[in-house]
């Protein structure tokens, strides 16, 4: 263990969904505790920014639509060994369950659910991934701690993903490897400023938060980067609810 | 695409409204039956019928059905 058990200094790190949002914050942040980072996502623009954004090291970019089975094995394939996985792609979708279709299923557990299972996979059976690993996946408070109407197949993709954290961490336990999970509430990011709820609804959203405002991205990544480091060496299985207080009401 | 069946497929999500009040001019905003819940509804059976995805603020610039019926023929 090095000095500063909180750095990443020395650590490699694949990050899904680093063109936007958590992703993209979270990218910095590791950068700036010392990683070196493999960026991902399919907006090749949004990912030279976040590229360009990043403390200088030897990062590297890699275009893939995690939804396309040989882009996701191209991914693994391209990436050098891991110390650090952040699984963090995701979709939302409001869909009530009377209007619920399989298309509406697919297009969201895909991205949410099966795609994370694919990747660790795919990065254990191809040994990318280094014998004191650790694995964090972008879960949410949602369907885990809360539920909320018209977020039933979100909500159950988030819950399946915690469901498979936490069985990966017993799996893996042996192996050294740590599997947790950071559970957001609301977070200011593309994904909830898009055009699903207009600014009453996320004015009167605001108010269940204790802190009385969503989290930045940045705050998430904190949570990430701590998960990340070796200061969280006997935390596996763990999520990481980060919601200003939002499950507490 | 045609407003009789766009009507239909509206007035289909609700349970207790009567069908005969679904017309092209009604202001579905105010409606009993109307809530949020419903327009995810309304914006769930726009992409499963026709295709098309419209977003919240679709459904806020729309007064009448009618409104509605011309914004999602308008991202056809
Ligand atoms: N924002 C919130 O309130 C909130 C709350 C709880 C949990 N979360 C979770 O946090 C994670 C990140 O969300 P965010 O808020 O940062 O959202 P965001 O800004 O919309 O970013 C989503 C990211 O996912 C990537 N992505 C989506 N589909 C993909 C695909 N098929 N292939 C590859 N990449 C794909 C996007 O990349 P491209 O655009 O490049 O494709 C983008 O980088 C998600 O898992 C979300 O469920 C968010």
């Amino acid at each position: 263990m090095q000095d500063n058990p909180f750095s990443l200094a020395g650590k490699t790190i694949l990050i899904t969904g680093a063109s936007s949002g958590i992703g993209r914050a979270t990218a910095i942040a590791c950068s700036t505790m010392g990683a070196r980072i493999i960026i991902t996502g399919r907006n090749a623009e949004a990912l030279a920014k976040t590229r360009s954004l990043l403390a200088e090291n030897d990062h590297s970019v890699i275009l893939a639509d995690l939804s396309v089975d040989d882009d996701l094995e191209n991914l693994v394939d391209e990436c050098p060994t891991l110390n650090g996985l952040v699984c963090n792609a995701g979709v939302g979708g409001l869909i009530p369950i009377q209007n619920i279709t399989k298309k509406g299923i697919d297009r969201i557990s895909s991205i949410d659910l099966v795609v994370p299972m694919l990747i660790l996979k795919s990065l254990l059976r191809k040994k990318k991934l280094v014998k004191d690993a650790s694995v964090v996946f972008t879960s949410s408070a949602a369907g885990v701690y809360r539920v909320s109407p018209g977020n039933a197949i979100y909500a159950a993709a988030k819950c399946g993903l915690d469901a498979y954290m936490r069985t990966a961490a017993l799996e893996l336990g042996h192996k050294g490897i740590r599997v947790n999970s950071v559970n957001p509430g609301m977070v200011n990011t593309p994904f909830i400023n898009g055009d699903l709820f207009s600014e009453e609804q996320l004015e009167s959203e605001r108010r269940n938060y204790p802190l009385g405002r969503f989290a930045e991205p940045e705050e998430i990544a904190y949570g990430i980067v701590f998960l990340l480091s070796d200061a969280a060496s006997f935390i596996t299985g763990t999520s990481l609810k980060i919601d200003g207080g939002m499950t507490l009401k | 695409m045609n407003i009789n069946d766009f009507i239909r497929h509206f007035a289909e999500q609700f349970d207790d409204t009567a069908a005969e009040i679904f017309k092209p001019e009604t202001e579905f905003k105010n409606l009993d039956e109307w809530s949020s819940l419903m327009a995810l509804s309304i914006i769930s059976m726009i992409d499963e019928e026709y295709d098309i995805s419209i977003g919240g603020s679709d459904i806020r610039n729309a007064k009448t059905i009618e409104d509605l019926y011309r914004i999602v023929e308008n991202k056809k």
